[in-house]
């Protein structure tokens, strides 16, 4: 039994792989060797601070072994039993297409060859019949981990070769940064979040206080960061730094440095900041020339929240009412942030915070950034960070990360775009498909531009064919969406005449297509990548990790079962529809590797033959690193130093300014008044706005109880969950009762008291949206009045399958959640703002 | 010599699980012979983790403990076997032998950490080898170490002086996780949870934070005191379980308030209001 081991890579961080017999037997961490290039030490005080020299990968990255041989794979192409393509679009029984029983109708296995013959004919059909717009598809983010073999890679040439009606993502991770901060204090570019360059040292060097503000480094993990900056969090308290933890639940980072908990009403937040400024205003403790030299609209914003503008002051006993946080602490918050160094982890890139996902989080977010405004955000110590970026880096060797745009177009001899105009929104598409025409405002991910944000679109565009074949791919929108029984309902329409799956393991909404194609692993085939980085908007977003690592992912293992290879799906779908050439452009998968290792800078560091054998290549430090901070070069009115390149006033005459439409931090947003000015739900101005969805509601008395459900700590979203039966024995991930492994919901005792509900027991989550079932959990950690539950379950177990609405008992909770958006011109979504009653469930 | 043994950090869990996945990566389904035979898919947890929640809403800490084997110096599951069946290598590694413990169910019960798992399928004890197959092989750890992103999980020689295990050990604020039980373990923490008393205290005349106030603990022969924070917040850390103590709540112009507190579990007192003298 001969032993080989493979280097790869996940969305939590790069893995050595041991194979034996053809078998993956183990799964760990990259660990360094001492050919590769030294890590960087911090000083600070007279202490070193070095990180260790692995890769401190995420709990769910070292599941692969169990994920990639899951109960879950895919590993036939398959057909529903009652789906005949020869029927007519929207026939039913024998011979029909019977849309209504997608969800209910088992499946039947068949060849490659008839599940190419089908899609292929199906495609050219729906394209010749209506046109390549009415064919839309969409991917996940991150089912599987490569720049070129999966999602901005294979999947994107494709449809953008034969061209489709795309659906434009929401930034579901921070939607009240990218909609709300951006009109604040620019940084666009970066989708809403700062820069967070050289943050670790800063911190450690000039912070008295960090307040993690609905921020869970340690659960979202800078997003693909995994663990790494865990021990960060312990150095900066062993520091003496404190952390307080401003959540309506006692979350992950708070358990591990968290040296106070202060707890909201949820959907209040917004309250607590404006109380807090009520309390520095009123005691002259801001940085008046600060505010006075690179802010604009502050008098306005004084006006506003010393109630000369309404006649309700913005008094800590005002905001008490509103937050249930005590006056006095609200005082004394305000007074110990104003008196020391402090960063605001408000929830940005490593945090995620679920506040920037509730009913006008865009005010809620734009004032964090006023706060620290207040407080000279870009002075030594004082910065908005989530604690899960900007460690020393090297930043000049270039490389592409995954969403630096379609991929292949780096390295083909002739990019390609799409030629179909027509787009479709995530959180709108069941609308969309069930009862067009519908409209909404902004681009989705706006990276170009802040007009991006006002940009009108239509569905159908005119002179548009609506879209009659969704091919969705990878992951599953019914637990990482809101309301999503809508989903459900759309895929039971006719109107849409097919439905494609294709994806490795069976998710939540894989039994909803008529034909499942069945993808392979990134264990199972060959790709390149950065670990943790995104590129595109999030510019050097591989600084989550201590270490700068770039992989050639070599395949482990044979495809499961038939289970084929993306880059091989889409060929085979390519051939049928004769665009095979100018897809593949007579390059194989490992030619597109090649060509991307020789368009990035590596080759100056290493030999491609080196780096395909050896697997990954450790970026070295900069000799004689010199650290450039975040907006220090703001705050001393220089131009901009750090490696933000992306930062479009770089290098002209305005590179001392923000991207806002004044240069400079705005309480009174420019880009607002320009374009939408008579909104009074995103004002120009702040303000605190009374959720639609929260305790002041209607609704309230009849669901009392407001559930959180922020992204999972064991799980990347659906990705892992229950396709690894290993995390069902993590008692803060599923628990198992009487066979069956629910997902859980926590409660205060004394919520489940009154409701007769103990640990352990089944309980039913419900609103008029939806019914789910989950395990309690009882535990101080929630606050009273709140249900927390992640976001993230893999698995939709209806009790009548078919049946929208009917009793979930997989666990996916974004099913009770709103659909309903941020807030008039924000197509943000809000799932935090989500009133339920919860009951013992007697099966 | 090399003598195995380990020291867990509870100050430094983040309870992320990295320990107690690894362990299942490294034993699901896999054969380690002749130290370990397959753990099955689901049901055992060679590497525990306990979450332990202290104190009440809104003053709540938690803390993660690792729970393997510990590989004890004097370990009652060699003593109950009786037959070589459980047997202690020279490097101090307890291993239960996957051959010979076939029907051996007294063997479960007789670990009073509770660590030893039954294999109902294969009718077989079984539990963690601290990687005795990789450590013969020339690892310098087990995975649940080298899983750990926080370095919380110390591994190493106990005869080298200069192994991290070994210094830990030596800077002596180690502790075992059941010394009365008197077996010698091998595994040792650091942090351990203990029982804190806390409090808010709030200016009753004012209704602000009563920061600055001066609060002592007396009791079991020992007085300690502290300072509240801005918030008004103070406590009291480290204490040792069932013990009876008096908080003693004093600021200038106010009533001092005595409570009685006793320490089954964590003591929460909530915001304790200070009249006016």
């Amino acid at each position: 039994m001969a032993e080989k081991t493979f280097v790869n890579c996940t969305a939590g961080g790069p893995i050595r792989v041991h194979v034996e017999d053809g078998r993956i037997t183990k799964v760990r961490p990259l660990v360094f060797d001492e050919t590769d290039a030294p890590s960087w030490t911090i000083e600070v005080d007279g202490k070193k601070y070095t990180p260790p020299r692995k890769a401190c990968v995420a709990t769910f990255t070292l599941t692969e072994r169990a994920r990639v041989y899951s109960k879950d794979r895919i590993l036939y192409p398959m057909k529903r039993v009652d789906f005949d393509p020869k029927g007519a679009p929207g026939s039913t029984g024998p011979g029909g297409r019977n849309a209504q029983n997608r969800g209910k109708s088992p499946y039947v296995r068949i060849s490659w060859e008839e599940a190419f013959d089908l899609v292929a004919g199906e495609m050219k059909r729906i394209r010749e019949t209506y046109g390549p717009e009415a064919i839309t598809s969409r991917c996940s983010s991150h089912h599987n981990w490569g720049n070129v073999g999966y999602r901005t890679g294979a999947w994107a040439r494709f449809f953008n070769l034969i061209g489709f009606t795309d659906i434009l993502d929401n930034p579901d991770s921070w939607e009240g940064w990218h909609w709300g901060a951006t009109h604040a204090y620019g940084f666009y570019w970066r989708l809403g979040n700062p820069e967070h360059y050289d943050m670790l040292e800063d911190t450690l060097r000039y912070t008295d206080l960090i307040i993690h503000w609905g921020n869970d480094a340690d659960s979202t993990h800078g997003i693909y960061g995994g663990n790494e900056s865990a021990l960060w969090r312990y150095w900066l308290k062993e520091k003496g730094i404190r952390q307080i933890i401003i959540d309506p639940y006692f979350n992950y980072t708070g358990a591990a440095v968290g040296d106070k908990w202060i707890s909201y009403r949820p959907g209040t937040t917004g309250a607590l900041a404006l109380g807090i400024a009520y309390v520095w205003i009123t005691e002259g403790t801001y940085d008046k020339d600060y505010v006075a030299s690179k802010t604009v609209g502050f008098e306005e914003f004084k006006k506003y929240v010393l109630g000369e503008e309404d006649g309700i002051p913005k008094t800590p006993e005002w905001a008490a009412a509103e937050t249930d946080v005590p006056a006095r602490t609200i005082i004394a918050l305000a007074r110990d942030w104003a008196s020391h160094r402090t960063c605001l982890a408000g929830g940005t890139k490593g945090g995620e915070g679920g506040h920037c996902r509730q009913a006008y989080a865009t005010e809620h977010n734009r004032l964090m950034v006023l706060l620290q405004a207040m407080q000279g955000l870009g002075k030594p110590g004082v910065s908005i960070w989530g604690t899960a970026n900007g460690p020393p880096y090297n930043h000049t060797l270039d490389f592409p990360g995954y969403a630096s745009g379609i991929n292949f177009n780096l390295m083909a001899s002739k990019p390609i775009q799409n030629p179909v105009k027509q787009r479709l929104y995530r959180l709108l598409v069941p609308e969309a498909i069930l009862d067009p025409p519908i409209e909404w405002m902004g681009e989705g991910f706006c990276g170009g531009s802040l007009e991006q944000q006002f940009t009108k679109f239509v569905y159908p565009l005119p002179g548009h064919s609506e879209v009659k074949m969704f091919y969705r791919y990878g992951g599953a929108f019914l637990s990482t969406m809101t309301e999503t029984n809508r989903w459900v309902r759309m895929y039971q329409s006719p109107k849409l005449e097919f439905v494609v799956n294709q994806d490795c393991w069976f998710s939540t909404e894989t039994r909803l297509a008529d034909v499942i194609l069945p993808a392979c692993t990134n264990l199972e085939r060959n790709d390149i990548s950065e670990y943790a980085s995104s590129g595109g908007y999030s510019l050097h977003a591989s600084g989550s990790a201590n270490h700068r690592i770039i992989i050639y992912q070599q395949k482990c293992i044979e495809p499961l079962g038939e289970s084929k290879s993306d880059y091989d799906i889409f060929c085979g779908l390519a051939e049928r529809l004769g665009v095979l050439d100018e897809y593949t452009e007579g390059n194989t998968m490992e030619d597109w590797i090649e060509k991307m290792f020789y368009k990035s800078d590596l080759p100056k560091y290493i030999d491609f033959e080196e780096f395909k054998t050896k697997g990954y290549f450790l970026v070295p430090q900069i000799p004689d690193y010199k650290p450039t901070p975040a907006l220090r070069w703001f705050y001393e009115g220089r131009p901009c130093d750090t490696p933000d390149f992306a930062n479009p006033k770089r290098g002209t005459d305005k590179a001392h300014e923000l991207g806002t439409y004044s240069g400079k931090i705005e309480f009174v947003s420019q880009s607002l008044l320009a374009h939408t000015p008579d909104d009074d739900e995103r004002a120009p101005l702040p303000r605190y706005r009374v959720s639609w969805e929260g305790h002041h509601s209607e609704l309230a008395k009849k669901y009392p109880l407001a559930l959180i459900s922020p992204h999972p700590r064991f799980t990347f979203h659906t990705h892992h969950d229950s396709h690894v039966e290993w995390l069902s024995e993590i008692p803060g991930h599923r628990m198992p009762k009487d066979g069956y492994d629910y997902w859980i919901a926590r409660i205060n005792p004394v919520d489940a008291q009154a409701r007769g509900i103990r640990q352990g027991d089944v309980v039913r989550l419900y609103n008029d949206r939806a019914s789910v079932l989950c395990i309690a959990h009882v535990t101080e950690r929630a606050r009273p009045g709140v249900v927390h539950s992640y976001e993230g379950s893999a698995k939709y177990d209806p009790l009548e399958p078919g049946k929208p609405g009917t009793t979930d008992r997989g666990g996916c909770v974004n099913m009770l959640t709103p659909g309903r958006l941020m807030s008039k011109n924000v197509p943000g979504m809000a799932p935090n703002s989500c009133l339920i009653e919860i009951e013992r469930w007697e099966a | 010599m090399t003598r195995y043994g380990m020291v867990i950090n509870v100050a430094h869990c983040i309870g992320c699980y990295n320990c107690f996945i690894a362990c299942k990566d490294e034993h699901c389904e896999i054969d380690h012979l002749p130290y370990a035979a397959a753990q099955p898919l689901r049901g055992q947890t060679w590497m525990r983790v306990i979450e332990t929640e202290r104190g009440r809403y809104p003053k709540v800490k938690v803390d993660y403990t690792a729970i393997p084997c510990m590989h004890c110096d004097k370990p009652l599951c060699v003593e109950v076997a009786g037959d070589g069946s459980v047997y202690r290598r020279p490097d101090g590694i307890v291993i239960v032998d996957p051959e010979k413990a076939k029907g051996r169910r007294d063997i479960v019960s007789s670990c009073p950490y509770r660590v030893i798992y039954w294999n109902e399928e294969k009718q077989l004890p079984q539990k963690c080898t601290l990687c005795a197959h990789l450590l013969d092989a020339g690892w310098k750890q087990p995975r649940c170490a080298e899983a750990c992103p926080t370095n919380a999980i110390v591994f190493g020689d106990l005869d080298d002086p200069e192994s991290e295990v070994s210094k830990l050990l030596s800077a002596g604020r180690v502790e075992v996780l059941h010394p009365e039980y008197g077996l010698g373990e091998k595994v040792w923490y650091l942090g351990l949870p203990k029982n804190f008393v806390a409090g808010a205290v709030v200016f009753g005349d004012t209704d602000q934070c009563g920061a600055g106030v001066t609060v002592t603990l007396e009791g079991e022969g020992m007085t300690a005191s502290t300072v509240t924070d801005v918030y008004g917040d103070f406590e009291f850390e480290g204490l040792p379980k069932d013990a009876s103590y008096t908080v003693r709540i004093s600021s200038p112009g106010y009533q001092e308030v005595v409570i009685p507190v006793r320490t089954n579990v964590s003591v929460y007192l909530g915001d304790v209001v200070l009249a006016k003298a």
